[in-house]
């Protein structure tokens, strides 16, 4: 490790790290946003759950860099507007997340549903009040895996010249030095347990009950 | 009054969940739906708020068709009890009875207020009120499905196998208190069960539902019991509804006074000496009784010396006990549980009248059989006080 090489580019680093982490954290964010409605829709009407968990999963397999490329030309943005980034990883997100949500409201126990509706909830209230509540862990326990997953994936799109924490890479390979890569892998890392951090435990915060043990 | 006029239901795949179904609810009773799995009482229950629309037929509330109201509206003003409680796992005891006042537009504060004189009324302790369901008991969590269900103070409230899930011993706990908080509440209750014993401790009325969702009987318990409509209903009923039956029979018992032992006393000499009409085995045996004069338990004065300080150690409890007013059914069973063969009855206080042996007590159905010539008959007493204390 070099750490005079570190230092020397320290404020490079915590820019393309803030960066980084903007990038990665916004189109989580909005993903959920957006496969909260998708998600249900796909719970509430069984003929859609099929169509809507396949074309997730296409958009899924659509390779990242593929992505970045076509975007611009879809959106009208330039190819090295960051915007291009949070597109697509918000579809990534969605991507991931439709299926978790839908799947997570499904396991909301049919009585507490039924008990809602007999108590004369609308469907929406109830799916907001009653059913997305519960679904609260299993939605927590996705969106882990789709942080962390974009916080791995915005570094590809350093190939656009987006710069992040992906530079890092880029300039160990062209310099074949080894130093910006470690740093590079261990803020990757470190981000990634960070966002993990903090979603734990804003749905431990939310959802107290499942922490409530049997009492007497 | 609800009622059901030729209401039908047929699922798409053309199973008939309910046929036909015509009847009516009286207003401030208990009607207990009863049948085996797959006979559409459920179904029948749950077209009565909408949760399930009839095929055919219309379902009216004191005369308005509800399918002219809407639905959510026509919810919150019918208490719903469902099995295993259904509560909400993520809200505390006392949001979850403050549900349907909140929906109906009441302030939270408010609704909570009232929420927690519920949980009075229910039989449960206000500490519970900031716990999650998770951390309540099965019998607890029933309560708190009543406490919900009662909370807009709706005039209807139907309640679908709520008390299926808790153990024997809590299930007939609940049972007699909801027998008591509808005696002070007079609800219009459409009760659904499986447990032809359970319609028949609490229902005023009982419809039997046969399989594919025929209505095979629908009358009072007694009626039930003693003059089936058909060979679906006699089998349903089973084989102890004779017995069952005599739970609707009330006869005068010839309680013969009782030699009793007070508890901390000396045993005399003489005690269990065999009273006359009575067996040797069964005269050993004593009645001992605290200093309020209620019963205690059975000493069996063979295994004591005379002059033994009567300790309750020494002591051979249960035996149920037949209260006043009590049936024939009770009677027996007091007679029956009894290690002495003599049931103790009881007056209102609880102290002891007499024994009676299981021998007596048939006599006295003998006569009662007599003096109706019509056998078991319903209504002959309607008390739904328990009398087993």
């Amino acid at each position: 490790m070099n750490w005079e090489w570190l230092q020397r580019n320290e404020q490079q680093i915590l820019a393309w790290t803030l960066e980084h982490v903007w990038l990665a954290a916004v189109p989580t964010i909005l993903g959920l946003l957006l496969a909260l409605p998708v998600g249900a829709i796909a719970h509430r009407y069984r003929w859609s759950y099929g169509t809507l968990i396949t074309l997730a999963g296409l958009l899924y397999t659509i390779p990242s860099l593929a992505l970045f490329v076509v975007l611009p030309g879809l959106m009208g943005t330039r190819i090295l507007d960051p915007v291009n980034v949070v597109v697509a990883l918000t579809l990534y997100t969605l991507a991931l997340l439709v299926r978790v949500v839908a799947d997570a409201l499904d396991a909301v126990p049919p009585l507490v549903v039924a008990s809602a509706t007999a108590m004369g909830y609308k469907p929406l209230r109830s799916l907001v009040t009653v059913q997305l509540p519960l679904a609260i862990p299993v939605i927590g326990a996705g969106l882990r895996v789709a942080a962390v997953s974009n916080v791995s994936l915005v570094s590809v799109a350093v190939l656009l010249g987006i710069p992040q924490l992906g530079q890092l890479f880029i300039t160990g390979f062209q310099l074949d030095f080894f130093t910006p890569i470690i740093a590079g892998i261990v803020l990757c890392l470190l981000l990634a347990a960070i966002f993990d951090t903090i979603i734990l435990l804003t749905v431990r915060l939310s959802t107290p009950w499942t922490r409530a043990v049997p009492g007497r | 009054m609800i009622s059901f006029e030729s209401v039908s239901k047929v699922y798409p795949d053309g199973t008939h969940a309910v046929e036909d179904l015509s009847l009516e609810i009286p207003t401030g009773r208990i009607t207990v739906f009863v049948g085996p799995s797959g006979c559409g009482k459920t179904t029948s229950v749950r077209m009565i708020n909408r949760m399930i629309e009839p095929t055919h037929g219309t379902v009216a509330i004191d005369g308005q068709d509800i399918s002219t109201v809407d639905a959510a509206t026509l919810r919150r003003g019918i208490g719903y009890v469902i099995q295993s409680a259904g509560l909400f796992p993520h809200r505390t005891v006392l949001d979850n009875v403050a549900t349907v006042p909140v929906l109906q537009g009441r302030s939270r504060r408010q609704a909570r207020a009232a929420a927690a004189e519920l949980l009075d009324r229910v039989g449960l302790d206000r500490t519970l009120s900031g716990r999650y369901p998770a951390q309540l008991s099965g019998g607890q969590q029933q309560r708190v499905g009543v406490a919900r269900a009662l909370a807009a103070d709706p005039p209807v409230m139907l309640m679908d196998e709520p008390f299926s899930a808790v153990d024997p011993v809590v299930r007939a706990q609940l049972q007699d208190e909801f027998i008591r908080l509808q005696g002070e509440l007079g609800k219009t209750i459409v009760f659904v069960t499986h447990d032809i014993d359970e319609a028949v401790k609490l229902g005023d009325l009982i419809a039997v539902f046969a399989v594919g969702g025929r209505l095979a009987q629908y009358a009072e318990p007694a009626g039930v019991l003693s003059r089936p409509a058909d060979d679906f209903v006699a089998d349903f009923v089973g084989r102890d509804r004779g017995y069952r039956a005599l739970s609707f029979v009330a006869g005068d018992l010839p309680v013969r006074p009782e030699q009793t032992l007070v508890l901390g006393e000396r045993v005399p000499p003489g005690a269990g000496a065999a009273a006359e009409g009575i067996s040797v085995d069964h005269g050993r045996w004593a009645l001992v009784v605290d200093t309020g004069h209620r019963p205690r338990g059975w000493l069996d004065c063979t295994t004591v010396p005379v002059d033994h300080r009567v300790t309750v150690e020494d002591l051979v409890l249960g035996g149920s006990l037949a209260g006043p007013g009590g049936s024939l059914r009770i009677a027996l069973d007091a007679a029956l549980s009894s290690p002495s063969g003599r049931g103790v009855a009881v007056d209102d206080a609880g102290t002891v009248v007499g024994t009676i042996t299981a021998g007596e007590v048939l006599s006295a159905i003998e006569q009662a059989r007599r003096s109706d010539a019509s056998g078991l008959t319903a209504g002959r007493t309607l008390d739904k006080q328990p009398a087993v204390r």
